[in-house]
């Protein structure tokens, strides 16, 4: 007689570890970056298309909320920017122990939080 | 292919909530996973309650204390419970390890315990290991002299020497007990598992391509480097977060890949 085996439980039951976290978050970063990078193409172009799409540009560049997601989009830059160098790193087969994995996690969200501040400082 | 949810044969349901029977001292509950393949059902959560006053240190002692006084249908690999076999590996916690290396000191509040994830599940806490051990058996553990036979000379039927800077090489790798601790943890492995060999497998390819005595290290390289087989590795890096020994998967797959583009 033969048994249909179950499957058993996997990303329901694991923890969080924030080695996978990284990691994950360098590929949402990765698509956010994508169709972020058509959104603020179409942003800007709105500029060239003549007085009424100005006005457009203008209202949309007005709202507070869009100001926070221009900013979560600098964020997923730099993130996806150190978080890249890191990996670099790794494909020299360096900084690849477990407490310099965590520490270089941290220090990439560290830069990430850092560098974004910067910027839109300098707006 | 990438699925996210379980099956429906998969599903865990609710399941018994063994009666304690003496007053204990220092209580601990423990929530065990369990499906037997002879009732026809889901698999269950079942929860026991265990006094740690009575008990040993490690989480096996936890689960050899529950077969022999409370529920003896409790099913789970184990042998030398220290560490060396690789039998009792399992989810505990959230994370793979070992049972006999996981003090219960260290999980606060109630244990939860499963079997190694992504799975198919033998009984309770057994996972089927068949589809690992081929995958294991495909990069071909074991010392390849291909140049052996062919020669008369005397010299080529001694003893292989090693100088012991070669024998370093492979330091951090031969201590590998092959529990899949390491696999098992990786979400690479859970959605790629028909395809891509997964940590502990590539570590031990990468143990015999480093081995000075192997003369196979080109042939070696050539047939772990396929896109499904080594390169769904994405440095996640959950292989050497788990791994109870204390090694590096990650890295000797990063070495392996390096070797490949500076060899091939």
């Amino acid at each position: 007689m033969e048994f249909k085996r179950p499957l058993s439980p996997h990303l329901s039951i694991h923890k969080y570890v924030l080695t996978a976290v990284f990691s994950i978050f360098h590929r949402f970063t990765g698509i956010a970056l994508s169709l972020g990078a058509v959104l603020l193409t179409i942003w800007i172009a709105l500029i060239a298309l003549g007085e009424n799409y100005f006005l457009i540009f203008k209202t949309i560049s007005s709202y507070f909320a869009f100001k926070i997601l221009l900013f979560l989009w600098t964020l997923a830059i730099f993130y996806h920017l150190f978080n890249g160098i890191r990996y670099l790193f790794w494909s020299y087969g360096k900084m690849m122990e477990l407490s310099i994995v965590y520490k270089s996690g941290y220090a990439v969200v560290f830069l990430s939080i850092l560098s974004s501040i910067f910027v839109w400082t300098l707006l | 292919m990438v699925q996210f949810t379980l099956p429906v044969n998969s599903k865990v349901k609710k399941g018994i909530e063994h009666p304690v029977k003496d007053i204990s001292e220092k209580p601990k509950k423990i929530i065990i996973y369990r499906w037997n393949p002879e009732d026809n059902q889901n698999p269950r959560l079942d929860s026991y309650e265990i006094d740690l006053k009575k008990c040993g240190p490690m989480v096996l002692d936890a689960l050899m204390k529950i077969k022999n006084e409370i529920d003896s249908s409790l099913t789970f690999r184990r042998s030398c419970r220290e560490g060396v076999c690789g039998s009792c590996a399992m989810n505990i916690d959230g994370v793979n390890t070992l049972a006999c290396l996981k003090p219960i000191e260290e999980v606060k509040g109630e244990i939860r315990i499963y079997p190694l994830p992504h799975m198919p599940v033998v009984k309770d806490l057994v996972p089927d290991l068949s589809k690992a051990y081929d995958q294991l058996a495909s990069i071909k553990p074991w010392l390849q002299r291909s140049d052996e036979n062919k020669s008369a000379n005397k010299i080529d039927n001694e003893e292989k020497k090693q100088m012991p800077k070669d024998r370093e090489k492979l330091d951090g790798q031969w201590e590998c007990v092959l529990c899949f601790c390491c696999t098992t943890s990786c979400p690479s492995y859970w959605w790629n598992s028909d395809e891509y060999l997964g940590p502990a497998v590539l570590m031990q390819a990468a143990r015999w391509v480093n081995d000075s005595r192997d003369v196979e290290r080109k042939s070696r390289l050539k047939a772990v480097n396929d896109s499904m087989k080594l390169y769904r590795c994405h440095s996640i890096m959950n292989c050497t977060r788990s791994c109870p020994k204390g090694l590096n998967p990650a890295k000797a797959i990063a070495d392996l890949k390096k070797a490949i583009v500076t060899e091939l």
